[in-house]
């Protein structure tokens, strides 16, 4: 870039920031994380309190916190991080040739960058009388001001608006013990967010409440009151009644105004900066005028401006990363998702839920209950949704949304939530709300509620990724995301689950991965340095996320010529063994099938007492684990074990469970062991995107487990039935069925076939069931069934990679591969 | 007073990688990063003692092979928000050969 200057040396820039809200303070925290050295920085805010959550002023509104509750960025936090707040400074001049800003009062500020983070104010309704004193606004503390004392000597009051702010103005005052009633001129509340029935659903809770409503009402006028010396407040000209085109009219002492937002583009347009609908910025978040960006709602991208902070937080994240000269930070627009903040009423609402051509809706009411959802659905994608009374799994169909997962497999259970899709995980403590402080909610890291809730409220978090970081919580199996993700919506008060559309790989990057795949397939490239090169990563040499993602991505796709680097692995990968809470290792040697020797047993017998192994245990995988061998022993042990390594340690084939099968047992139909040990020899040394395990059974009595495996295989009569993408961990998922085959060969070619697909075309870290869940089975059938070309064609690609494959064990037993790994130096 | 002794080559230490340097019983990791830069702390994690010479380098960090927690190879600082510190020890690269100071250690180790 131009003038910029490197980081830490020489004068350091200015940065001037207009506009002293959430999204652009969230700026201003995620730049001073990457660069805090890089700028002087000076922030102008109109109104005269430091950033606080407006998002909370409803709540505040309704009593249920306080102002002090909701600020997010004490004036300590501007002054240690050094910046220069003028705060009831509103700026109203922005010269582009001298390079400065001037607010009313005159104080001046030059800038090298500009930053405008104005927002939106509240659209005032061009009425007769819109001018009159009790007419107001919902925006900021000012507003819930004047509200808190209006209701404190009035006593009706009349909302114009059924949207959400609208209603949660109402809710709010109604809670202060005004009469409400709420004007709509729709056909229905809330029609941007909600279809009719549900709308009906929540007007009469709400009504149940006490609030009031006029439906398709247009305002005409506000007429002023009779009497004026009589009102308290002294001078007249003060809001007495609501006139609409109708006629009619309602008595009125305060009249709020929440019909919708404009946003802030008065002063960029007076400095001459393209604006429609919003401040116009490009991807990187700039104006038409590089050296100034915008965000927030004041900012139009792709022409949108997005009413919800977590897009906004999204912005300030690829803005604070061009600020800081990092990489090529891009927004690409987000999907958003709203929840109404009147306690006691569950409502959320996302994407499309009004649906339409090609689309389906599967509907849920209980008019009784108070409970109607509404899910729709678009080539089995779930495109959008709308919930109320019960919104516990919001959050789960926001993602299943959000990550464009194909649900033909889960549309029977769907409607009635993630508990009814087999997910163990969190069986039955998914209410958030009505969770106590002290129950347990991450199981990994033992995290409480309570924990959470405080990191949440001390430390302002906003996103699951900030949760994870500060309390750990859902950071290990994740098995309680969607319940932190709850968790962080009840105690926030917003919505905070949109992400960006796409996934990066980790913070170093904003590429997916399957950005990150095809750019090293299209491009060849050979070498990690190579991919960050090329894809411009933020990070000198990436984190401990994203190099052995690249590492395995890259042996995967030039197998034989990408090389594969150690350091970027693993260190189980590294030392071809599990490393131990005490430091030490364990060693799992392969036995092809389950099955063994008297000869291998008397080795390994051998070895646990030559290396006094502590520890000698049998292992779910039906092989044999010595734990806690020194890791300078682990070379000599795997010599005289000569047994071929396990894998256990591996993101790649671990075991292929058997049972005895047509050999001996009376029911046995198919020889299943040796099915199992041909698999294994076959696939051994196969690394993929996670653990790969697998199971042959000699028939339906099932006794090798093959229903939870990544492929399983039951022998019946007839041939082979094959299962793909079965789990029995975290989240114990069942294996569907795939195909029946007659041949142990095709037993072989189907299991490759697929084992390749998911080599080639998973996440790095998604078992087999994650893929499948993420493609849709139908995908995969498709690839690997109805295609004989392609099938062989995955299955030849699996051979060649393998075929350059070699034992780890045997190449640092014997040949002294990496040497220095197991070696310590004396001093 | 120092004891600078000379331990190993740096291209003994795989890059973005660590050796384990035995000191009576004391384990020290020595890191070496991308830019060739050598780090030496105790190879305890400040969490629960995982073996940082284990994990994987990145920049001027190490994330613990136990939990992955990031500390800071020049200070053995735990990166925020984590807290907690790794013993790090004077170390210096003279050509080839790296330098530990030993001293601290012994008077530990008296
Ligand atoms: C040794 C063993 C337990 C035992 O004593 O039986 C074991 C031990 C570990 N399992 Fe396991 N798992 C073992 C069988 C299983 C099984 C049962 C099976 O394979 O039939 C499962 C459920 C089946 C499955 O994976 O779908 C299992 C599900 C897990 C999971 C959860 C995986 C998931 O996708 O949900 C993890 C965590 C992970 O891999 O991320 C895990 C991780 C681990 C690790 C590697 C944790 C770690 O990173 O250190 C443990 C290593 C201990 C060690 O040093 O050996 N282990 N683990 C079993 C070794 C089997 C083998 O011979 O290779
Ligand atoms: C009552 C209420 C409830 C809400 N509930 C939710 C919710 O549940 N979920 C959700 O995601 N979002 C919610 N929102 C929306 C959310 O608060 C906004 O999207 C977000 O605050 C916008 O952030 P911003 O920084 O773009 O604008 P703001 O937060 O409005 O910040 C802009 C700031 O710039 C100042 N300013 C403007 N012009 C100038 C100038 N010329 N000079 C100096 N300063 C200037 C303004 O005074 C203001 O302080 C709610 C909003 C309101 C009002
Ligand atoms: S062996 Fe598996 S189940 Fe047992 S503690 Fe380790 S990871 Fe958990
Ligand atoms: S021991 Fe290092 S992170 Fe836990």
């Amino acid at each position: 870039m131009d003038m910029s200057t490197p980081m830490g040396r020489g004068p350091r820039m200015k940065l001037v920031m207009v506009g002293n809200g959430m999204a652009g303070v969230r700026t201003l925290e995620e730049l001073l994380k990457l660069a805090p050295d890089l700028y002087d920085i000076t922030v102008f805010g109109a109104e005269p309190h430091p950033n606080y959550n407006r998002i909370l002023l409803s709540p505040v509104l309704a009593g249920e916190q306080t102002v002090d509750d909701i600020v997010l960025n004490p004036l300590d936090w501007y002054a240690d991080n050094g910046i220069t707040l003028h705060l009831g400074k509103k700026v109203v001049k922005i010269d582009r040739s001298a390079r400065a800003v001037e607010a009313e009062d005159g104080t001046r500020a030059g800038y090298d960058r500009l930053l405008l983070a104005t927002g939106s104010h509240p659209f005032i309704l061009p009425v007769p009388g819109a001018g009159l004193e009790g007419v107001i606004s919902f925006r900021d503390i000012a507003d819930v001001d004047a509200m808190i004392r209006a209701s404190g000597q009035y006593r009706r009051a009349v909302v114009i608006g059924g949207g959400l702010l609208g209603l949660e103005a109402a809710n709010g005052l109604m809670k202060r013990g005004m009469e409400v009633s709420v004007v709509h001129l729709g056909p229905w509340l809330m029609e941007r967010q909600l279809d009719e029935p549900a709308a009906r659903l929540l007007q009469k809770s709400l009504e149940e409440k006490g609030m009031k409503f006029l439906l398709q009402k247009q305002t005409a006028e506000l007429v002023k009151g009779g009497c004026p010396g009589s009102l308290p407040s002294g001078e007249g000209e003060r809001v007495a009644a609501v006139k609409f085109k109708d006629g009619d009219s309602v008595p009125a002492d305060i009249v709020v105004m929440a019909v919708g937002i404009r946003p802030n583009t008065g002063l960029a347009e007076s400095a001459g900066l393209h604006c429609k609908h919003g401040i116009v910025v490009n991807d990187t978040m700039q104006t038409f005028d590089p050296r100034i960006y915008s965000i927030g709602e004041c900012a139009a991208h792709r022409g949108v401006a997005y009413g919800l902070v977590a897009p906004l937080f999204e912005q300030a994240r690829v803005c604070a990363n061009h600020l800081a000269h990092y990489g090529i930070g891009r927004y690409l627009g987000s999907v958003t998702s709203t929840k109404l903040k009147v306690t006691g009423i569950d409502l959320f609402s996302a994407g499309d839920f009004i649906g339409g051509e090609g689309t389906e809706s599967i509907l849920y009411s209980d008019p009784i209950g108070g409970v109607y959802k509404r899910l729709v659905i678009k080539d089995n994608k779930l495109v959008g949704g709308v919930m109320v009374g019960d919104t516990v799994d919001g959050a789960w169909y926001f993602s299943l949304l959000r990550d464009g997962k194909d649900v033909s497999e889960l549309r029977d259970h769907l409607m009635f939530g993630q508990d009814h899709c087999g997910n163990l995980g969190h069986q039955g403590i998914n209410k958030a709300a009505t969770m106590t402080d002290d129950m347990e909610v991450c199981g990994c890291n033992g995290v409480c509620k309570g924990d959470i809730v405080k990191a949440i409220r001390e430390k302002g978090l906003f996103t699951l990724e900030d949760v994870r970081k500060h309390t750990k919580a859902s950071s290990s199996c994740g098995s309680c995301t969607g319940l932190v993700e709850q968790i962080l919506a009840v105690t926030a008060g917003g919505d905070y689950s949109a992400a960006p559309k796409a996934r990066p790989v980790c913070g170093c990057t904003d590429y997916t991965h399957e950005a990150v795949r095809a750019a090293i397939r299209q491009n060849r490239l050979l070498t990690i340095p190579q991919v960050m090169n090329f894809m411009e990563w933020r990070t000198p040499n990436g984190c401990a996320s994203c190099r052995p993602a690249l590492n395995y991505y890259l042996i995967s796709t030039w197998p034989g010529e990408a090389e594969d680097d150690p350091q970027s692995r693993f260190i189980n990968e590294r030392a071809h063994a599990n490393i131990q809470k005490d430091g030490t290792y364990s060693v799992i040697p392969r036995m092809w099938g389950g099955q063994t020797t008297p000869a291998e047993l008397r080795r390994i017998a051998d070895v646990a007492e030559k290396y006094a192994i502590p520890s000698v245990k049998v292992t779910g995988g039906q092989r044999i684990d010595l734990l806690g061998v020194k890791k300078e022993d682990l070379p000599k042990v795997w010599a005289d074990l000569d047994m071929p390594s396990g894998h256990a340690y591996g993101k790649a084939l671990r075991t292929v469970k058997t049972c005895v099968g047509s050999e001996w047992c009376r029911f046995g139909t198919q020889d299943s062991t040796q099915m199992g040990i041909d698999l294994e020899k076959v696939f051994f040394k196969m690394w993929a995107p996670h653990k790969v395990k697998l199971a042959v059974s000699g028939c339906p009595r099932n006794c090798a487990e093959v229903a939870i495996k990544d492929v399983g295989i039951i022998g019946v009569d007839s041939g082979w039935e094959i299962y793909v993408g079965g789990n029995g961990g975290i989240k114990t998922e069942v294996a569907q069925f795939l195909v029946k085959v007659k041949t142990p060969d095709e037993v072989l070619e189907y299991t490759g076939a697929f084992l390749q697909l998911y080599r080639e075309e998973a996440h790095y870290l998604d078992r087999t069931v994650h893929y499948i869940e993420r493609v849709g089975l139908d995908t995969v059938k498709k690839k690997i069934l109805d295609d004989n070309e392609g099938r062989h064609a995955l299955y030849e690609r699996l051979m060649f990679a393998l075929s350059v494959e070699r034992d780890p064990w045997v190449e640092r037993a014997k040949e002294g591969k990496l040497k220095h790994e197991f070696e310590t130096v004396d001093a | 007073m120092n004891q600078w002794t000379d331990i190993l080559g740096v291209s003994d230490i795989p890059r973005l990688g660590a050796r384990v340097v035995r000191h009576g019983s004391l384990d020290i990791a020595v890191f070496r990063n991308a830019e060739d830069e050598v780090f030496a702390l105790e190879d305890r994690c400040p969490h629960k003692g995982g073996p940082l010479s284990q994990g994987i380098v990145h920049g001027r960090k190490v994330a613990c092979p136990m939990h992955n927690w990031n500390i800071e190879l020049d200070s053995g600082r735990a990166v925020a928000p984590d807290q907690g510190c790794a013993r790090e020890f004077p170390v210096k690269v003279e050509g080839e050969r790296v330098w530990l100071d030993l001293s601290s250690v012994n008077v530990a180790a008296a």
